[in-house]
């Protein structure tokens, strides 16, 4: 006998609404079954799209020409940009629905910002307890020709996400962005924005053109660890990059790019002691994957014993400074032997240093089940790097605090 | 033999698709090139709703009998429907990842009875 399935059990598409928490029931599913309600989640990497706040943020910055600039050349749209943009396709032609689905999602919850209320949905579907938060355009603001427009962003857009944001919800926290074109403004950022609520750490976007060696840093990279705030360098690709520019479609830029300027920081910072001149100084690489870091330490390594001429500050191999360093897991390559991943977690000491982060609502996000789901790892390691790890480095309550939607 | 209804053949048009819930998952079913196609509704890499996302014809490169590369174009003949999480992409006509194809959707048959169309779970 044929069950005729009641009508509200078949269901058609729709591709003119969305809602974050019904895209990832799949992932709430997941996150029932796996038991995350039991555990502290923390992402360590996600983003909201900023320039939806522009209006709000444009608000902030401080000099009234360049505010003016910013609000008139933001106004005329699809002319030249102030800010700035970035060559890229990473919807992949549209294949990515929410990518431009997400504008129909409704927020009827007017009593907070409505970045606060879309977060919660997707950190609560998945079983995050708390996010760090990033923008997503201003990632490609390191290669701008103009310095004073990063430090006029950095300043608008911290002063905007610590009062709109982090002020008003516990869950969420950021890592500030550093404008590191300007020395001293980069400075001057941590001394002003170093105590305020949410604010776990200060991050640098990796795509630009100033070492991190350089003696300019020195003071910012002593505040800090005065302070106790960990140092993040975040990846991102410049297209425009000279070598960058060989590759002619997204996969290759993206590969490359994404590993690229966080490999010449890495090496920059290590063969040059800023570990060893500045021991306490946690640093955080975020949204590299994990096999660079396993490339470079064995490539330092073999040089470095030829010559140490070159790093008379090293009292060790790199690698090992690299294994006390953090890492963000996503986006994580998942190679078919999985002994292969094994290594590389055994080679960053991934049980302590290493850090899951989604990237949601980027195209190549992670769910927490990458690492959950991983064989070799125990429910230790699990939760150390679910979590555990991201509490210690943020100082974050070890109690679950997310409310998984229940399953219908 | 068993079967969930999907819909009535005249509401499937080609290029229509439904999802059905069971008790032990979703499928999606696909109405292409006039015939029907259904798949477990669960992305091989993780997890996602690899029946919800977009249709879109394959991206082939257009090759010149000298092998200098002449651009890109939409396949005529094959079309599959991609995860809308992530972007993988599945064959239509036979559910097999384009981008590992070692994997593949489980599939389901579908049959027509009369004017319904019915899955068999």
């Amino acid at each position: 006998m044929n069950i005729q399935t009641p009508v509200n059990e078949v269901r058609e598409l729709r591709f003119d609404q969305f809602s974050s928490s019904e895209s990832l029931v799949k992932a709430s599913e997941q996150a029932h079954k796996r038991k995350y309600q039991d555990f502290l989640i923390v992402d360590v990497d996600c983003h909201h799209y900023e320039t939806e706040s522009h209006g709000e943020v444009f608000k902030y910055i401080e000099n009234p020409v360049l505010r003016r600039q910013a609000i008139e050349s933001a106004s005329r749209g699809g002319r030249s940009s102030m800010l700035g943009g970035s060559v890229g396709y990473q919807d992949i032609g549209g294949r990515i629905t929410r990518h431009w689905l997400r504008g129909k999602e409704k927020v009827d919850d007017s009593s907070r910002h409505r970045d606060i209320a879309k977060s919660l949905r997707w950190m609560d579907a998945m079983g995050v307890d708390y996010a760090c938060l990033f923008p997503t355009q201003m990632l490609f603001l390191g290669a701008h020709p103009q310095a004073e427009v990063e430090v006029m962003m950095a300043r608008a857009y911290n002063r905007w996400l610590c009062e709109h944001i982090l002020a008003h919800e516990p869950r969420i926290v950021s890592m500030l962005y550093l404008p590191f074109n300007d020395p001293d403004a980069t400075y001057q950022m941590v001394k002003d924005f170093g105590d305020r609520k949410g604010v776990v750490g200060f991050m640098v976007t990796s795509p630009r053109y100033k070492p991190v060696h350089d003696n300019c840093y020195m003071k910012t990279y002593r505040l800090l660890e005065e302070m106790g705030k960990p140092l993040s360098f975040h990846a991102a690709y410049n297209w425009n990059d000279q070598s960058l520019a060989l590759t002619n479609k997204f996969i290759g830029v993206h590969a490359l790019g994404f590993m690229w300027f966080n490999m010449v920081h890495m090496t920059n910072w290590v063969v040059n002691g800023l570990p060893e001149r500045f021991p306490k100084l946690k640093t955080m690489w975020i949204e590299s994957g994990l096999t660079w870091a396993y490339s470079l330490m064995q490539r330092l390594d073999h040089s470095y014993k030829m010559r140490t001429s070159d790093c008379p500050q090293l009292k060790r191999k790199p690698s090992e400074y690299m294994r006390e360093m953090y890492f963000s897991s996503q986006p994580m390559e998942m190679p078919d032997d999985p002994s292969i991943l094994e290594a590389t977690f055994k080679m960053i000491n991934a049980e302590t240093q290493l850090c899951w982060s989604s990237d949601y609502p980027h195209w190549d996000f992670d769910l927490p089940g990458v690492i959950y789901d991983l064989p070799f790892l125990n429910e230790t390691a699990k939760r150390n790097i679910l979590g555990g790890n991201a509490a210690k480095l943020f100082g974050l309550d070890m109690k679950p605090v997310k409310k998984i939607p229940p399953l219908a | 033999m068993p079967g969930i209804f999907v819909a009535k053949h005249a509401a499937l048009k080609d290029g229509d698709r439904r999802i059905v819930k069971t008790t032990r998952g979703e499928i999606g079913v696909f109405a292409h090139s006039g015939g029907f196609y259904a798949y477990e509704n669960k992305c091989v890499h993780s997890g996602g709703p690899a029946c919800e996302g977009v249709m879109m014809p394959k991206v082939i490169d257009i090759l010149a009998e000298d092998k200098t590369y002449q651009g890109q174009a939409f396949s005529e003949d094959e079309t599959h429907f991609v995860c809308p999480w992530h972007g993988y992409e599945y064959n239509v006509k036979t559910g097999v990842c384009v981008g590992d194809p070692r994997r593949k959707l489980k599939s389901y048959e579908v049959v027509l009875r009369g004017d319904d169309i019915f899955v068999i779970a």
